[in-house]
């Protein structure tokens, strides 16, 4: 690991401590939030995976009895009965914090509970597979809104546990081998520095020995 | 209050038009991207567009990936699923797990 291009001082070793301990708590806190962002998701992404499935499966039926309602009635009949809508959704939406991840919440609420208000047409020249379609696709509501909910969620998760990931990996095989090198580079510069302070001071004492009673060290 | 819209070919979106969803039928991919375009300026909070639909515009798509809303929801279209959403989910755990966990058969 490449050490980093400072001067070897008690200052900069100091600062460098320091700035080593913040990193390892930042890595500890970071790796926390990952595994737990990481439970979260897959709670989320495997409920997205069964309700995607039931949807598109719904879906399916609801597209086959209108292809059927298509064949049995005329084009223009069919969209002058869809033409204007009774039931009206109102949706609100608002965000849920998910480990720092800001994630939707839908509610939704449909103007009447009748069950019966969503068919916006008379029954008399339509046929009875639209009413089945329209039937199934106003049950599907609440999935489909839900699998918004969720996929949306498990799109933004995913990007932030990535994010997150990068951020722990850059401090634990980057940022903190650095550190540790420079202050090992640093404690070993400012060792020598002493001890060749030391030796300089023995010699000095030697030879100050020698001038003043002409001892011989040797 | 925010509002529900569905992009895709007229056959396979009319019906959602009696549940209160603003539908919008298009033709082509162009049409597609700028009706898309168009919703995520509005107050649409989810914006489902059908699979043959959102096939041609997945780079439109894309750019809202990391906003909160709209979110852009692949649901299939009259010719069945094409498999784009359940790619979708995929992807999703490949991008967060960096394998894929849920789909291994």
């Amino acid at each position: 690991m490449a050490r980093m291009n400072v001067n070897p001082t008690r200052m900069v070793l100091t600062g460098l401590k320091k700035r080593l301990r913040t990193a390892r708590r930042g890595h500890k806190l970071l790796k926390d939030k990952r595994d737990e962002l990481m439970k979260r998701f897959l709670e989320v992404v495997r409920e997205n995976k069964t309700l995607r499935e039931e949807a598109e499966e719904k879906l399916q039926l609801v597209h086959s009895r209108f292809v059927m309602a298509r064949a049995e009635m005329n084009t223009e009949l069919l969209e002058e009965a869809l033409m204007f809508p009774k039931q009206k959704v109102e949706l609100s939406a608002s965000t849920k914090n998910i480990m720092s991840v800001d994630v939707p919440v839908l509610e939704f609420h449909t103007e009447s509970d009748d069950a019966g208000d969503i068919y916006p047409y008379g029954f008399a020249n339509t046929s009875s597979e639209l009413d089945v379609a329209i039937a199934t696709l106003s049950e599907l509501t609440p999935t489909l809104l839900k699998l918004a909910e969720l996929e949306k969620s498990a799109q933004l998760m995913a990007d932030e546990i990535e994010k997150t990931r990068r951020r722990v990996n850059a401090l634990e095989y980057v940022l903190i081998p650095n550190l540790e090198e420079t202050i090992k580079y640093i404690v070993m510069k400012l060792d020598e520095n002493e001890r060749g302070n030391l030796t300089r001071l023995m010699k000095v004492k030697d030879m100050m020995l020698e001038q003043a009673h002409h001892y011989e060290y040797k | 209050m925010y509002k529900i819209g569905v992009i895709g070919e007229k056959d396979a979106v009319l019906g959602f038009i009696a549940l209160g969803f603003s539908v919008f039928p298009v033709d082509n991919s162009q049409q597609a991207a700028d009706t898309l375009s168009k919703l995520a300026g509005d107050q649409y909070a989810v914006i489902y567009i059908t699979e043959q639909t959102a096939a041609g515009i997945e780079d439109e798509i894309n750019q809202y990936r990391e906003s909160r809303f709209p979110a852009i929801i692949p649901i299939p279209g009259i010719q069945g699923s094409l498999g784009i959403g359940m790619q979708g989910v995929k992807k999703c755990v490949e991008k967060a797990v960096g394998a894929d966990i849920l789909f291994r058969d």
